[in-house]
């Protein structure tokens, strides 16, 4: 089996209807493949499969050829940022960025040092002891960015992590999260339903009608 | 208003504040009693959300079968009256326990499970699970996830519930005085104590003082604090695992277990066999009547209960005799008290109401505050007050049977306000506005539009009000002199006598009590649209 992430027949049915039917994806290490595909078309639900916060009803995760299905979200390193960041409330924004390398055992001047670099990154140097219920939407998804690539996650899921922004920001967006995955070199995973967006982001755009039932 | 609440409470001080009060703040007694109020209060809230933590979670956020009607029975002992309560769980606790501290406090954590588990329970239902995926995704095994993003958001919730139970807890009268005993007083008690049987009212109001200040900067706090950070998704609920279930039988098992105790008591009228002996006693004259205590020994066991009341002795003495031969008739002079005092209430309420709604963002914040002191000053507390107020001068209602009622309507008057006045605040202003430029003065205005708009709520309000008059007990205690005394007050009496048909009896009189008051919260209760607390 080959390296990177595989996902193999995978299919997730509720008990009314079939979400995803048997879909199949490689994604290479260092790679970023972008899923398009129409709202409701379960782009959403395989992130959660791989991420492993969903199980299939049939099929393979697998990473590096070692199959997942016993391995739970927390110790896979799959990092995912959510459509609507889900920022903790109860937290600042050095203390949501932080959080992932602190469950590493990262304390003190490091903590704060790999909270620093990481905000740089995402140009919001300085934002550390502000409020995330204070942030603007463009400043949130940032943080989430920023909180999802601080514990340095072997795949990064990215649900439509630049929805709702105004048209501008969003193009600016869209530019910053390319240089900075490339920077980083993060092996990638990007919803999203628009096409642009998918070509700015994406080495390879890939439909998710076409992954069903062993195509592509 | 300002008659019913304001010169009480200014009584009160004027009681409490003289040589004579001042003297009991010298008294170690009094130190000792308000320590242990605290500390069986600060207790019986760690225990309370100990145990509501789990089912909390269980009935806000897992599916399975009987669901809703574990939500219900946990609320049940927070509705019933306090006296049944304690009755009930007299009848379940083993006597070593009886007028302990740890009894005391068991029973404060059965009665205020529902404050935990409504209001965690709440937050948790609104806790958007994927916070705590990301959490997952982040590195965090479901414990850690656990320990530092559930408990840290649902902080404040927890703390709510947790300052609301030991609020609860330390203004509680009923079951402080039934389960704690006479050992270990609490301050509503020794009020209670100090203004009927010894006769001490500076004593007692100087005692009112210091638990209305204590409740006063509790209550300051309250209003102060932050409103929660949570940012709400109401998501679907899983299903229930083995463990969640486990949990909803515990829990089940808890709240039922009291009251299955009390009516099973009921039903052992000679402490070992079953019988509806009891029951058929609660209205001996009408069912005719094969077992009836003499009545000699009953005057004695009362003498003795109510130990110095020597002012009363005589008068309570004749009651006591009465109300056991025909304990039903009790329960009718509560009904008919209960009916006269939501009356009063709801006017009073209603017109309350309006006035703050009228009073604009002005008055309002001043107005919710003001409504929130007599939410938490006790019910003992305006008892006291009223016996202060009314027992001199042309207003002297010492001994009239009035006094009862309104009594009953001043406790009852800040839940009637709660439930009212959010319906009426959500009308549109222009609303109001367009009824005036069809031709509507202000009381038609008030009656057409507020009163109208706001009925489902006043409904609400009828029942609520009627439920807490009928189980009233801390200022009924106070105020009980003469007359046939409450539902409440005869359990009381026959709680405190050990003989095993008095307690069955005692338990067969709190079974109806208690159903009265659930149906009639049940009833009501579809048509709130606030929160009580």
């Amino acid at each position: 089996m080959s390296a990177g992430l595989a996902v193999i027949e995978v299919s997730v049915g509720f008990t009314e209807r079939v979400i995803l039917d048997g879909v199949s994806l490689h994604v290479a290490p260092g790679e970023r493949v972008a899923l398009l595909g129409p709202s409701g078309s379960g782009k959403s639900t395989l992130l959660r499969v791989i991420a492993g916060l969903l199980v299939p009803s049939h099929g393979t995760i697998a990473w590096d050829g070692a199959d997942l299905a016993d391995i739970p979200t927390h110790r896979r390193r799959f990092g995912l940022v959510f459509q609507d960041e889900q920022l903790f409330p109860h937290l600042d924004v050095a203390a949501n960025v932080g959080f992932g390398p602190r469950l590493q055992g990262s304390t003190g001047a490091g903590l704060r040092q790999r909270v620093g670099e990481m905000l740089d990154l995402v140009g919001l140097a300085g934002y550390e002891r502000r409020r995330v219920t204070d942030l603007s939407g463009g400043e949130a998804k940032r943080v989430a960015l920023a909180r999802s690539l601080a514990p340095r996650p072997r795949l990064l899921l990215l649900d439509e992590p630049l929805t709702g922004l105004d048209a501008a920001l969003h193009d600016q967006l869209a530019g910053d999260l390319a240089a900075l995955l490339a920077a980083t070199s993060t092996t990638a995973v990007h919803v999203t339903h628009d096409p642009a967006e998918a070509a700015i982001v994406a080495h390879r755009v890939v439909q998710l009608g076409d992954l069903m039932n062993g195509g592509a | 208003m300002v008659v019913l609440f304001v010169i009480p409470f200014v009584t009160i001080a004027r009681r409490g504040l003289t040589p004579a009060g001042w003297r009991v703040l010298s008294d170690g007694a009094l130190w000792q009693t308000l320590g242990f109020t605290v500390a069986q209060a600060g207790a019986s809230a760690a225990l309370t959300v100990t145990l509501g933590l789990a089912p909390a979670y269980v009935v806000s956020r897992c599916s399975f079968r009987g669901r809703g009607t574990l939500a219900t029975l946990i609320t049940v002992p927070f509705v019933l009256p306090t006296v049944v309560s304690a009755s009930a769980l007299l009848a379940v606790l083993p006597a070593a326990l009886h007028r302990t501290t740890l009894g005391l406090v068991i029973a404060h954590a059965w009665v205020n499970l529902a404050v935990v588990v409504r209001g965690v329970g709440a937050a948790w239902a609104n806790l958007d699970p994927d916070l705590i995926a990301a959490a997952r995704t982040l590195g965090a095994t479901p414990r850690a996830a656990f320990r530092h993003v559930t408990v840290p958001v649902l902080r404040p919730a927890i703390t709510a519930a947790g300052a609301l139970a030991f609020l609860f807890s330390l203004t509680s009268f009923g079951i402080a005085r039934l389960v704690g005993g006479p050992a270990h007083p609490t301050v509503e008690v020794e009020i209670w104590r100090r203004a009927t049987q010894s006769f001490d009212l500076p004593g007692a109001s100087m005692l009112a003082v210091v638990q209305l200040l204590l409740v006063a900067s509790l209550l300051a706090w309250w209003t102060a604090r932050p409103a929660s950070p949570l940012h709400a998704r109401r998501t679907n609920d899983r299903p229930a695992r083995v463990r969640d279930l486990a949990v909803a039988g515990a829990a089940t098992a808890l709240v039922a277990a009291p009251l299955v105790a009390l009516v099973a008591r009921s039903l052992r009228p000679t402490g070992s066999g079953w019988g509806l002996d009891a029951w058929r006693a609660l209205a001996p004259s009408r069912v005719g009547n094969t077992v009836r205590p003499s009545g000699t020994s009953i005057g004695a066991s009362t003498g003795a209960s109510t130990g110095a009341s020597t002012g009363t002795s005589g008068g309570a003495g004749s009651v006591a005799t009465r109300l056991v031969e025909e304990p039903l008739a009790t329960l009718v002079t509560s009904i008919t008290i209960a009916a006269v005092a939501t009356a009063v209430a709801i006017v009073l309420g209603v017109a309350g109401a309006l006035a703050i709604v009228r009073l604009g963002r002005r008055g309002a914040h001043a107005a919710d505050t003001a409504l929130t002191v007599p939410l938490g000053a006790s019910a003992v507390t305006v008892g006291l007050g009223l016996l202060v107020t009314f027992d001199t001068g042309w207003y002297d209602l010492r001994g009239r049977w009035i006094l009862l009622p309104l009594g009953q309507a001043v406790v009852a008057l800040p839940v009637v306000i709660r439930l009212v006045l959010p319906a009426l605040r959500a009308i549109p202003a222009d609303l109001r506005a367009a009824a005036a430029t069809l031709g509507a003065s202000p009381g038609r205005v008030a009656v057409g539009v507020d009163l109208g708009l706001a009925r489902r709520a006043i409904v609400a309000a009828v029942g609520f009000a009627a439920a807490v008059s009928l189980g009233e007990f801390g200022a009924t205690s106070l105020l009980t002199r003469t007359g046939s005394p409450t539902a409440p007050v005869a359990i009381a009496r026959l709680l405190s006598r050990p003989a095993p048909f008095q307690l069955a009896q005692a338990s067969a009189l709190a079974v109806a009590l208690g159903l009265v008051a659930v149906v009639l919260v049940a009833i009501t209760d579809r048509f709130r649209e606030a929160a009580v607390f």
